[in-house]
C-alpha cells in the first residue's frame, strides 16, 4: 500500500532538497502565473494593446478594447481561484486517500456538486449564489462519502484502482441524472452544458464574491492539514504511533478539499483532471512534504487553469472552448500514464 | 466420505437431467424474449400522438397506402423502431462479446471508450466534413477499431490486466467525450438535443439513410459472430484450456473483436452510443438464462428490448421527451454501482 505514492522512500535527494531550491521554484511558479494572467487579459477574440490594458485596469471602459479587457479581468480572477482550489483539493485528496489517481473529477465529487446544484435549481428554486454554493458543497460531500464507501468495500480496503473505478462509475451515473433533471426544464436546460463541462466564461465580480468565503475557509483548512497529511503518508499505524489522530486528520483534510471543490464547481462547473495532474508535477518539483506541496499545487493549479482558458480562446477563435474540455484533453493522457505506472499487484 | 456423494450412475443421470432442463429453460427464455421484442416493436409503431390500430400498421408495413398512417408509421415510426431493434441487437451482441472475452462485466465497449470513439468520429465526420450515411459509418468503424487497438496497446504491459484496461478505457473515453464537446462547441451549433445524440444516444429524427448501414452491418456481422459462439464460450475457460479443446484462440479472438467493434460502431454511427445498453444486456441475459450455453442471442434480444422499452418510456412516460440514452443511463447507473459494490465485496477481479 505504502508504495502507491512515492512517499516513504527515504530518497536522499528529495529529503535534503535545500529550501532555497524550493524558494526558487516558488518564484518561478509565481512568475509563470503572473505571465499567464497577463496573457489571459490580453488574448481573446479581440486584440488589445498595452495601453488599452493599462487604462482598463485603471477602471476605464470607454473603448471596445477597454471593455473587452474589463470583461476578461473577472474571468482571469475566477480561473486563478478555481484552478488553485482544484489543484489544492487534488493534492489533499491524494494525500487523504493515499491514492495517485485521486482527483475531484475522477472521484466523481465535482459531478456530485453539479447534480446538487441542478437539483437545487430545478426542484427547490435555489437561485441565489450563496445557497447554490451550500448545496454544491453538500453534494460534493455526499458524493465523496459515497465513492469512498463503495471503493473501500471488500478486500484490501480503498485501493487506488477501486476508488477510481467507483468514481468513474458514479460520475457516469450522476451525469445521466443531471441530464434527466435538466432536460424538462427549459430555463435550466439552456445552460445545462455548464453543468457537464466546466468553464470560466461569463464571470463577473458580482457572481464571484459569494464563493470567496467558502474558498478561503477551504484553503485555510487544507493548508493547516499539511502536517496531518505528512503523518498519514507514513501509513495509518505509523501515524497513530506518532501520536496523530488518524481519523481526525483524515476527516479535517477531506472537509477542506470537499469545501474547495464544491465551491469551485458551484461557480465554474465540473472540471476534470486539474487536481490529478498538478500534484504529480509539483511532487517532481518540490518533493513530497505537504507543507510545500499544498501551496505549490494551489499556484500550479491556478497556472494550469489560466493557461487552459487562454488556449481555449486561441484554438476556437472567434468563439471559445470551455476550459473543462481542454483540461480533459490534457489530463486524460496523464491519467492513463499514471494507471500504466501502477504495478500489476495493485490491479 | 463416500456417503456424501451420490452413486456414480445417479450422478450421470442427474447431470443429464440438469442439462436437458437448462437447455429447455434457455429455449423458453429466448422464445419469450423474441416475442417480447416483436410485441414492443409493434407497440412502438402503433402508439404516438395518434394511435393507429394493428391492422393499419400491418398494412403500412406490407406496403399498402393508408391515409395518414403511411406517413406517420411508414416514414417516422418505422425507421425509428427498426433502428431501435437493430441498435439494441448490435449493442447487446458487441457488449456481451467483450464481457465474455475479457471475463469482466465492466469491460463493455461503452465503459471502456470504444463507443465514444465511434461517436467522436461520427461527430467529426458529420459536423466538420458534412458526411452522411455510409461514409460516417465507415469512419466510425475505423475510429472504434483504432480506439480498441489503442486501449489494448496502452493496457498491455507484460499481459493485459482487466482492471488496467478498464481504467485506461475510462481515461480514453473522457478524452473522446471532450473531443465530442469540442467539435460541437467549435461548430458553433451547440444544440442540446443534437449534442445528446452523440453523448448519450438518441433515436429522434431517425431516417432510413441512417438505419441502412447499421442494418446491413447487423445482417453481415452477426452471423459471423454467432458462428464463433462455441469458441467464445470455450475462451471463457482460459486460453490454454480453450486451445486444448481445439479452439484456435488468436483467430477466434480477432474475429470476435473485429465483429463486435464493427457492430457497436455501426450502431453508434446511426444513433449515438446509447448509454449502458451494451453494458447491461449481457449481465441481464446471464441472470435470466442461467449458466448454460452461449449468451450471444439472449443478450442481443435483451439489448433490443432495452432500447425499445427505454425509447417508449422516454417518449411517453413524462411530459418531456427524453432521448433514449438518458433513460438507459438513469436505469443503468445504479446497476453499474451495484456491480462494483458486489465485485468489491467478493474481493473479485478488482
Amino acid at each position: 500500500m505504502t508504495s502507491v505514492l512515492p512517499v516513504p522512500t527515504p530518497d536522499a535527494a528529495t529529503r535534503r532538497r535545500p529550501g532555497s531550491g524550493r524558494l526558487l521554484w516558488l518564484l518561478v511558479v509565481l512568475a509563470v502565473l503572473a505571465l499567464l494572467s497577463v496573457a489571459s487579459v490580453a488574448i481573446g477574440s479581440r486584440g488589445v494593446g498595452w495601453s488599452d490594458i493599462w487604462s482598463a485596469l485603471g477602471g476605464s471602459s470607454e473603448t471596445i478594447e477597454e471593455a473587452a479587457v474589463t470583461k476578461r479581468i473577472p474571468r482571469t480572477v475566477l480561473a486563478v481561484l478555481v484552478g488553485s482550489a482544484l489543484g489544492l483539493a487534488g493534492a489533499v485528496m491524494q494525500g487523504v486517500t493515499r491514492n495517485p489517481l485521486a482527483d475531484p473529477g475522477v472521484l466523481g465529487i465535482n459531478m456530485g456538486a453539479s447534480l446538487a446544484v441542478v437539483a437545487g435549481l430545478a426542484w427547490f428554486g435555489l437561485f441565489t449564489a450563496t445557497s447554490r454554493i451550500f448545496v454544491a458543497v453538500a453534494g460534493a460531500a455526499l458524493a465523496a462519502v459515497f465513492v469512498y464507501a463503495v471503493g473501500a468495500l471488500g478486500r484490501g480496503g480503498p485501493t487506488p484502482l477501486k476508488l477510481a473505478l467507483a468514481g468513474a462509475a458514479t460520475s457516469a451515473a450522476l451525469t445521466s441524472f443531471i441530464t434527466a433533471i435538466a432536460l424538462p426544464r427549459g430555463d435550466i436546460a439552456a445552460n445545462v452544458q455548464s453543468f457537464q463541462v466546466g468553464g470560466v466564461g461569463g464571470a463577473t465580480f458580482d457572481n464571484l464574491t459569494p464563493v470567496l468565503p467558502f474558498l478561503a475557509v477551504g484553503l485555510v483548512i487544507s493548508l493547516l492539514s499539511a502536517r496531518g497529511l505528512n503523518s498519514l503518508a507514513l501509513g495509518d499505524e505509523l501515524a497513530a504511533g506518532l501520536g496523530e489522530r488518524v481519523a481526525v486528520a483524515r476527516g479535517v483534510a477531506a472537509l477542506g478539499s470537499v469545501l474547495l471543490c464544491g465551491a469551485a464547481t458551484a461557480v465554474a462547473g465540473p472540471i476534470w483532471f486539474v487536481g490529478l495532474v498538478v500534484p504529480h508535477l509539483c511532487r517532481l518539483l518540490v518533493g513530497v512534504d505537504h507543507r510545500w506541496l499544498l501551496p505549490f499545487s494551489a499556484l500550479a493549479g491556478a497556472s494550469l487553469l489560466v493557461a487552459s482558458d487562454v488556449i481555449g480562446r486561441i484554438v476556437a477563435r472567434p468563439s471559445e472552448l470551455d476550459v473543462g474540455i481542454i483540461t480533459a484533453l490534457v489530463g486524460a493522457p496523464f491519467f492513463i500514464a499514471v494507471v500504466r505506472r501502477q504495478r500489476v499487484r495493485e490491479l | 466420505m463416500t456417503a456424501l456423494l451420490p452413486a456414480p450412475a445417479a450422478d450421470v443421470d442427474a447431470v443429464a437431467r440438469n442439462r436437458v432442463r437448462r437447455a429447455s429453460r434457455r429455449r423458453v427464455v429466448v422464445t419469450v424474449l423474441a416475442v417480447l421484442v416483436v410485441v414492443t416493436f409493434v407497440t412502438t409503431l402503433m402508439v404516438g400522438r395518434t394511435f393507429y390500430p394493428l391492422g393499419d400498421v400491418v398494412r403500412v408495413v406490407l406496403g399498402e397506402r393508408v391515409p395518414g398512417a403511411s406517413f406517420t408509421v411508414g416514414r417516422l415510426r418505422l425507421p425509428r423502431g427498426v433502428l431501435a431493434v437493430v441498435a439494441g441487437l448490435c449493442f447487446g451482441l458487441g457488449g456481451v462479446t467483450f464481457q465474455t472475452m475479457l471475463r469482466n462485466p465492466l469491460a463493455s465497449p461503452d465503459v471502456i471508450g470504444i463507443s465514444s470513439g465511434a461517436s467522436a468520429a461520427a461527430v467529426v465526420g458529420i459536423v466538420i466534413f458534412s458526411l452522411d450515411g455510409t461514409a460516417v459509418s465507415t469512419i466510425a468503424v475505423a475510429a472504434a477499431l483504432g480506439v480498441a487497438v489503442l486501449i489494448y496497446g496502452l493496457a498491455f504491459k507484460g499481459g493485459v490486466a482487466g482492471t488496467r484496461l478498464i481504467l485506461i478505457g475510462i481515461g480514453v473515453g473522457a478524452m473522446l467525450t471532450s473531443v465530442i464537446n469540442y467539435v460541437l462547441t467549435k461548430a458553433g451549433q451547440w444544440d442540446y438535443q443534437e449534442a445528446l445524440r452523440w453523448l448519450t444516444g438518441s433515436l429522434n429524427g431517425t431516417t432510413w439513410t441512417a438505419v441502412l448501414p447499421a442494418l446491413v452491418a447487423l445482417l453481415v456481422l452477426a452471423p459471423v459472430l454467432l458462428g464463433q459462439a462455441k469458441n467464445l464460450s470455450a475462451l471463457q475457460l482460459g486460453d490454454d484450456a480453450a486451445a486444448a479443446l481445439g479452439v484456435r484462440v488468436e483467430r477466434t479472438r480477432l474475429i470476435a473483436i473485429v465483429t463486435a467493434v464493427g457492430l457497436v460502431a455501426f450502431a453508434t454511427a446511426a444513433c449515438g452510443p446509447i448509454a449502458f445498453v451494451s453494458f447491461l444486456a449481457g449481465p441481464i441475459a446471464a441472470r435470466i438464462v442461467g449458466p448454460h450455453g452461449s449468451l450471444l442471442v439472449p443478450a442481443a434480444l435483451v439489448g433490443a428490448l432495452l432500447v425499445l422499452v427505454a425509447d417508449l418510456v422516454g417518449q411517453f412516460a413524462f411530459d418531456t421527451r427524453f432521448p433514449v440514452g438518458v433513460v438507459t443511463g438513469v436505469l443503468g447507473a445504479p446497476y453499474l454501482i451495484y456491480l462494483i459494490i458486489r465485485t468489491n465485496r467478493a474481493g473479485g477481479s478488482l
